[in-house]
């Protein structure tokens, strides 16, 4: 069950992506619609957060190209924003909650300039969505888990983007956020951007997202969440570790194999 | 004290050589060293500090020069190969980041010694004082090193200012100023230079050994007073400069002191003192949070008592002796006598030949730790499920740090309970 769709705002074409030369995600061919909120789903290790993390060319593919909105990745930069897992950074370093949530300005403003009072108060109106705006001036490593989730929200709010990746957002936050924070998507998704969610809890995914893909380190199935969420694919997602594809890709590490005998450049626009 | 102000009034102008240089060198080193220290590479100065040595030398037999430009550039050649070569080995390898420095890092300083002792014995007259960058020459910093020094001091200094929002945004979330298009490999080899750059002009001053501390000591200091980056920036800044000033002074005052190794004395004081100093951070807030933690629970623990005596007596206003307290609750007597000394200064107590007994406030006050250690166990029985003979020393200690707010939602969570888990009253 994988459904490709005209004039997709993602278009990934045969993704192959290693670490360490050995392959955590093969093949990958998936479009994904505008306007949709879609929940990437697979167990541990599935390759969820490589999935994306490779869709804005943040790791280098073994094979296959993406294409967003269309265009290559580096002349869209400005249209995409990213919400990275909570704890990919240290929360100790010296910044403030406003801080941290005008570095999603930077991109706009452009190397060596000063953050303008526009880019201030972008930054003071996506505080205000996620409802932080009084923990503006509090240092960051006083928060809880569930306020440096909405801070990074905030961050990438700031952006104005149309094409949202977000990293487990609900890992680790409290009720009120977790309701709080769907409730802000459905809301981008209603002006028509495109959220990308990588969630790892089945129970709610039926109920967050109107486009799943299931993934285990190749990809089981893309489309509408009524047609993915079945017993049998998920069956096919979540049923035993594929052991063969495994050993294979233990195999080309410690062989240093290649992945691809050429590497497949990735097209012009 | 005269010789203190002839040293301010910088006569002489060899102590204003040596004081100028020493600032700056100090300062924008330290300056650098706070993203060195934020981006967690708080090693990689040291690697470089000891790679440079046979870059000095090098430029040296090339040259047969002294020009400190000229040793400066063979410096920073052979400085910025070591963090090539770091990134390299831990690239391609399985070598992890502190292997792979500390390799580097000997390798370098080896081939340094070597070079030096070749030097040495090659009887070439203009060598003496080249093995003077292994601990450092401030003291006979000349006008020609000086300007060297300020050149790349005001360069390190703008490169921050300019390129502060960028290098914040590096060592904060790389992966993130990716995403929205930040040359991240152009900034990393930026802020490489940069502290190259800084170790370069540094180690003429204190020296390879020495110079690591120049870089992350004023950072480290500097943490423990702020929260906010352009603050630790400053005062890192601040406290280089000083220990420039500092270490000039006393090699100022006694001459047979060397400066480098004074500076370095001297910022290692002040990271410390701050260490010690730093409020709410610093080990002496600490000491003063727990003491005054201690007080207040044994403050609220006597409440407690002549509240829960009364409570049984039905009688609050009769006074009671000391023993009748101690016997209730084994307090040590010279605590005891403490906290209702201090509890009848506060107004809470009132005494008489008879003993002690609870005013009107300190009613009011004993009634609320009651009422708090009541309130504790029956959540704990009834959210938690625990017995309720387990609960009691669990509330001996949150009975202090509900706060008003929090005693509001425990009493809407339980519905405004009369009875505790020991079926005693809820006051």
């Amino acid at each position: 069950m994988i459904l490709q769709v005209e004039n997709p705002v993602v278009e990934v074409h045969d993704l192959t992506v290693s670490y360490d030369r050995k392959p955590v995600l093969w093949g990958v061919d998936l479009t994904i619609p505008a306007g949709a909120l879609v929940g990437v789903i697979g167990p541990n290790g599935a390759g969820k957060s490589t999935l994306i993390k490779a869709m804005m060319d943040l790791l280098p593919s073994g094979s296959g190209y993406v294409r967003l909105f269309d265009k290559q990745i580096k002349d869209v930069r400005k249209r995409i924003s990213y919400v990275p897992q909570r704890e990919s950074v240290d929360w100790d370093f010296p910044a403030s909650v406003f801080d941290v949530v005008l570095m999603g300005r930077y991109g706009n403003m452009g190397l060596f300039k000063r953050p303008r009072q526009a880019d201030k108060d972008a930054a003071m109106q996506a505080l205000t969505k996620v409802g932080m705006q009084a923990y503006a001036d509090r240092q960051i490593s006083q928060l809880s888990g569930g306020q440096q989730q909405r801070v990074f929200l905030a961050r990438a709010l700031a952006q104005n983007a149309d094409l949202y990746f977000m990293d487990e957002p609900f890992a680790g936050v409290d009720i009120a956020t977790e309701t709080a924070i769907i409730e802000l998507l459905r809301t981008m998704r209603d002006q028509g951007k495109t959220v990308i969610v990588v969630h790892h809890d089945l129970q709610s995914a039926a109920d967050y997202f109107d486009w799943v893909v299931l993934l285990n380190m190749r990809l089981v199935a893309s489309g509408p969440t009524e047609k993915v969420l079945t017993q049998e694919l998920l069956e096919q997602t979540y049923g035993g570790k594929l052991t063969v594809l495994s050993k294979v890709g233990d195999l080309l590490r410690k062989q240093e194999f290649p992945s691809r005998e050429t590497k497949v450049k990735r097209v012009k626009s | 004290m005269k010789e203190f102000f002839e040293f301010l009034s910088f006569a002489d102008a060899n102590v204003r050589y040596v004081t100028l240089g020493s600032m700056l060198l100090a300062g924008s080193s330290a300056v650098v060293g706070c993203f060195t220290l934020l981006r967690k590479r708080a090693l990689v100065g040291d690697a470089v500090a000891h790679a440079v040595l046979p870059g000095v030398c090098l430029a040296f037999i090339l040259s047969g020069t002294k020009n400190p430009f000229i040793l400066l550039i063979g410096a920073f050649i052979t400085g910025w190969i070591s963090l090539v070569a770091i990134d390299f080995i831990t690239s391609r390898s399985r070598i992890k980041e502190d292997t792979a420095i500390g390799l580097v890092l000997s390798v370098f300083f080896g081939i340094g010694i070597l070079l030096l002792t070749a030097i040495q014995h090659s009887g070439n007259a203009a060598q003496s004082g080249l093995d003077k960058f292994l601990f450092g020459k401030a003291a006979s910093l000349v006008g020609e090193d000086l300007i060297a020094f300020s050149i790349v001091a005001v360069l390190l200094l703008a490169a921050t200012l300019i390129f502060y929002k960028e290098l914040k945004l590096l060592c904060f979330d790389e992966t993130y100023a990716k995403t929205i298009g930040f040359p991240v490999r152009g900034l990393e080899l930026l802020l490489t230079t940069l502290t190259v750059l800084a170790v370069v002009v540094g180690i003429q001053a204190v020296g390879v050994v020495l110079m690591a501390a120049m870089l992350i000591t004023p950072a480290a200091a500097a943490r423990f007073w702020t929260d906010r980056l352009g603050v630790m920036l400053v005062l890192a800044a601040l406290m280089g400069a000083f220990s420039g000033v500092a270490g000039a002074y006393v090699s100022y005052t006694a001459p047979a002191m060397p400066t480098g190794p004074w500076i370095v004395l001297i910022i290692s004081m002040i990271a410390i003192l701050s260490f010690a100093l730093a409020p709410g951070k610093g080990w002496i807030a600490r000491i003063i949070r727990r003491q005054r933690n201690k007080k207040l629970i044994l403050e609220e623990n006597l409440l407690k008592l002549l509240y829960q005596l009364g409570e049984a007596k039905q009688d609050f206003s009769t006074n009671r002796p000391l023993q009748e307290l101690l016997q209730k609750r084994a307090i040590p007597a010279k605590e005891a006598k403490y906290g209702l000394g201090k509890l009848k200064a506060q107004g809470y107590l009132e005494k008489t030949k008879n003993g002690w007994a609870l005013t009107h406030e300190g009613i009011t006050r004993g009634r609320r730790v009651v009422r708090l250690h009541r309130l504790w166990e029956l959540y704990l029985t009834q959210y938690l499920h625990l017995a309720s003979d387990h609960v009691h020393e669990d509330a001996e200690t949150i009975e202090h740090i509900i706060t008003p707010e929090l005693e509001q939602r425990l009493l809407e969570e339980l519905n405004y309970p009369a009875l505790d888990p020991h079926s005693a009253q809820i006051p």
